[in-house]
């Protein structure tokens, strides 16, 4: 079998001619489409960074050796890698050199003639013939014009065609998809995306410093901004006594934009709209507002503290700083909106609005380590280099005591998430998709068919021919000839 | 009064499965009876000797048969209904009211496909499967009627859920068909039909039919995922974020337009084309189980 071929010389010009070729022909273009599903599955099954960070962070610790070669082919970021990238960047060109080219050849034929009527329609679907008068001709234009027919007159015949639209809603299926990925680059290349705790009763800024987390597209600098705040009047959490699942989420905010104040309410699918930047009402939670006074009774700490829920019931962690006490003190808390003890695991929550609220904590002291320069969480507490002074709780109003102080929990106030994303690509992705539906419409329902008549010695010839075998062919001629004969 | 509708949603779905059972019999005796029909002429299509038998001994069982899908249908509808009235909600929050929102589906898909061709064939499997669909969620999956969780309150839950369940039912309904040409397929590539085979269509038709299911529904696929997407701007912050249940609603997307594209361009048929549906199929399916029982992510609400 080893028979050797002899390959011509391509040269440079006919090799990239050949890669265009193979390219975008259909072949490539089904592969590449087949393989896009198929790479988009890891992503499902492997944690990402874009949607759950901490699972990623859980699998690192745990299998750190998997998790270096999980990352050398960025499988915590499957959809941002350059292989998936490079399936979808090969499949819009393969797409866009395979509907560039029909949609010239599609806007010509648009405007040309139906194609002359064949020679011999017998071969045809649909094909009879019949005596009748001379009139036939003009009863058929009508009827091709009723039915909006584009028609060729070629004196002893007619040929007509109709169903371009078709091809057009094929094309413009496929040219919407290119819109959507447009859109969707515009979006990531030039958004923003950041998220911040505000309790209820404070004021929400829109500058930088404001974020709790806030990243911008590769494009776009922190100029873009939209300046605007929102002041948190109040917030309401119902849940539903039964499940302890939440019904609503409620808040009310007063917004100030462009030197206008107005009162707004936000909820779960209900955002604030400043231009393309939209706020989400995201999570909620609880803090405690606490007073932390030094063993001479001098207050070195006052305010909401946030705590970070847990579970569904809200049982919810969090650290309070005071490096202004001397020494400073720390302290690592738990605080449950509704408070039951269990033998084991100390307090938990039974319901998560305010029946019966407690903060539990340990006290420590020592160099909290905040001048250190190393980034710390406010929410933990980094507790080795530290001294522990004791364990305590504390109801609302209640004060407890240690020795190097006291802390007075004096109320409990709600805090809200606010997610802030700009996109400026979703009104493209949006045009895209209402353009892609509609384009399917049409090019899965429409019917591109074409119907003759010709006159001949003893009567007419009919015949039909329907693309791609639409059905309804045969109806239609049914009701084509029937006029011819003047039934109807 | 929201229990009471519940009650009432429950002995719905318990009588419509009373229904479905009966007509599972009424197909199962259809089918084993039409064996023994007598038989009203041979003929010869190539080398295989074809037999036309005369069914009229079972048409009526299987217009029982039909008949009790069609009672089945309405009041699983009722049950639907009822369920929605209990929770004040259009009944699709938690998997029990998706199952049984599934299986109306896929009976209406079956009992709308039947207006126009001759599916009764179907009827054994379609009445087993929806059968079994709402056993498991009443045993399994159920759940007392509650209120929604707040971010499900929204007009696209309507509308994204409405055509994802149709389109669903759909492409299961074309997911049965293109098996049932595999199988007849290699039946037939080892001699001719037996008996019990003869009244389901030919392979052409077969073929036909599934891909004619498939591009029906492909464009309200497309709409579903774009209304989810919509729904997802306004709730989440962004419209598409790679959740479990988007990515598998996407790789479905792209499987079928991948189908579509080998049947109409490059021509596939047959086999080939009839396994690239079921593959299409099975990532739906996937997705409905696989997501919403383990998954993680933003589609996994209250308990199930």
């Amino acid at each position: 079998m080893s028979q050797e071929i002899e390959i011509p010389e391509l040269g440079f010009l006919g090799l990239a001619r050949y890669a265009w070729r193979q390219l975008t022909s259909m072949r490539t273009a089904l592969i590449l489409l087949m393989l896009m599903g198929v790479a988009a599955i890891p992503g499902s099954l492997i944690p990402q960074r874009i949607t759950n960070p901490m699972a990623v962070r859980d699998f690192i610790t745990k299998n750190p050796t998997q998790a270096l070669w999980y990352d050398r082919f960025s499988l915590f970021d499957v959809y941002g890698s350059p292989w998936f990238s490079a399936i979808y960047i090969l499949l819009f060109i393969s797409l866009i050199g395979c509907v560039l080219p029909r949609s010239v050849e599609h806007f010509k034929a648009m405007r040309a003639q139906p194609p002359a009527t064949p020679k011999n329609l017998a071969r045809l679907e649909e094909y009879q013939t019949f005596a009748t008068d001379a009139q036939v001709l003009d009863r058929a234009t009508a009827w091709f014009k009723k039915n909006r027919f584009r028609v060729l007159n070629e004196g002893q015949s007619l040929s007509a065609e109709k169903g371009y639209l078709r091809e057009t809603g094929n094309l413009l299926f496929h040219l919407s998809l290119i819109l959507i990925l447009i859109g969707v680059s515009f979006g990531s290349l030039f958004g923003m995306k950041g998220e911040a705790i505000v309790n209820v009763g404070e004021r929400f800024i829109n500058v930088p410093t404001s974020y709790d987390t806030l990243s911008f597209g590769k494009l776009s600098g922190d100029k873009s901004l939209t300046p605007f705040q929102i002041h948190v009047d109040k917030f309401v959490a119902q849940y539903d006594p039964a499940t302890n699942a939440p019904k609503d989420y409620k808040a009310w905010v007063t917004v100030t934009n462009d030197g206008v104040t107005r009162t707004e309410t936000m909820k779960v699918n209900q955002p604030l709209t400043f231009g393309n930047t939209r706020v989400y009402l995201q999570a909620n939670g609880y803090s405690p507002v606490v007073t932390v006074r030094d063993s001479m009774g001098d207050v070195a700490f006052q305010g909401p503290v946030p705590f970070l829920p847990q579970d569904g019931n809200l049982r919810s962690i969090g650290a309070i700083k005071v490096p202004d006490a001397n020494p400073q003190i720390g302290f690592v808390g738990s605080f449950v909106p509704t408070n039951s003890r269990t033998a084991g695991q100390g307090a938990v929550s039974i319901f998560p609005e305010l029946l019966d609220p407690k903060l539990l904590f340990s006290i420590w002291k020592g160099n909290l380590g905040l001048d250190s320069g190393v980034p710390q969480s406010v929410y933990r507490l980094d507790t080795t280099k530290l001294t522990k002074v004791g364990l305590g709780s504390v109801k609302p109003g209640e004060t407890f005591t240690y020795p190097e102080g006291s802390i007075t929990l004096e109320t409990v106030v709600p805090w809200i998430n606010l997610q802030i994303v700009e996109d400026p690509g979703k009104k493209y992705a949006l045009v895209g998709g209402i353009v892609a539906v509609l384009g399917l419409l049409s090019s899965l329902y429409g019917r591109r068919r074409r119907i003759w008549i010709r006159i001949t010695s003893d009567g007419v010839e009919v015949a039909g021919l329907a693309k791609n075998g639409a059905p309804g062919l045969e109806a239609e001629i049914k009701d084509f000839v029937r006029a011819l004969k003047g039934e109807k | 009064m929201q229990t009471t509708w519940a009650y009432i949603s429950n002995y719905f779905v318990y009588s419509a499965m009373a229904l479905f059972t009966i007509s599972f019999i009424a197909h199962a005796f259809e089918t084993a009876f039409a064996v023994r029909a007598p038989e009203v002429a041979d003929s010869t299509e190539g080398n295989l000797l074809v037999k036309t038998l005369d069914y009229k001994r079972t048409e009526k069982t299987a217009r029982i048969a039909t008949a009790m899908m069609i009672l089945g249908f309405l009041l699983l509808l009722a049950g639907v209904v009822a369920r929605g009235i209990s929770a004040k909600h259009v009944p699709w929050g938690n998997m029990y009211e998706f199952s049984i929102t599934g299986a109306l589906a896929f009976t209406g898909a079956y009992l709308a496909a039947l207006r126009k061709y001759d599916l009764r064939w179907l009827g054994l499997f379609v009445s087993l499967s929806v059968l079994l669909t709402l056993g498991t969620a009443i045993t399994l999956l159920y759940r007392n009627s509650a209120p929604l969780v707040p971010a499900l309150k929204s007009t696209w839950l309507v509308i994204h859920v409405t055509s994802a369940i149709i389109s669903g039912g759909v492409f299961l309904l074309a997911n049965v068909v293109a098996a049932a040409y595999l199988y007849l397929e290699r039946v037939e590539s080892r001699g001719p039909r037996p008996l019990w085979l003869q009244r389901v269509p030919s392979l052409e038709v077969l073929d036909q039919l599934s891909y004619r299911l498939v591009a029906f529904v492909f464009p309200l696929w497309t709409f579903a995922v774009i209304a989810g997407a919509i729904w997802a701007e306004s709730a989440w912050g962004r419209y598409w974020g790679w959740d479990p249940k988007e990515t598998w609603a996407f790789i479905t997307w792209v499987a079928y337009a991948a189908y579509l594209h080998a049947r109409v361009t490059v021509g596939w048929r047959g086999r080939r084309a009839a396994w690239l549906c079921i593959f299409a199929g099975s990532t739906f399916l996937f997705n409905y189980v696989y997501v919403n029982v383990w998954g993680t992510g933003k589609h996994t609400y209250s308990g199930l």
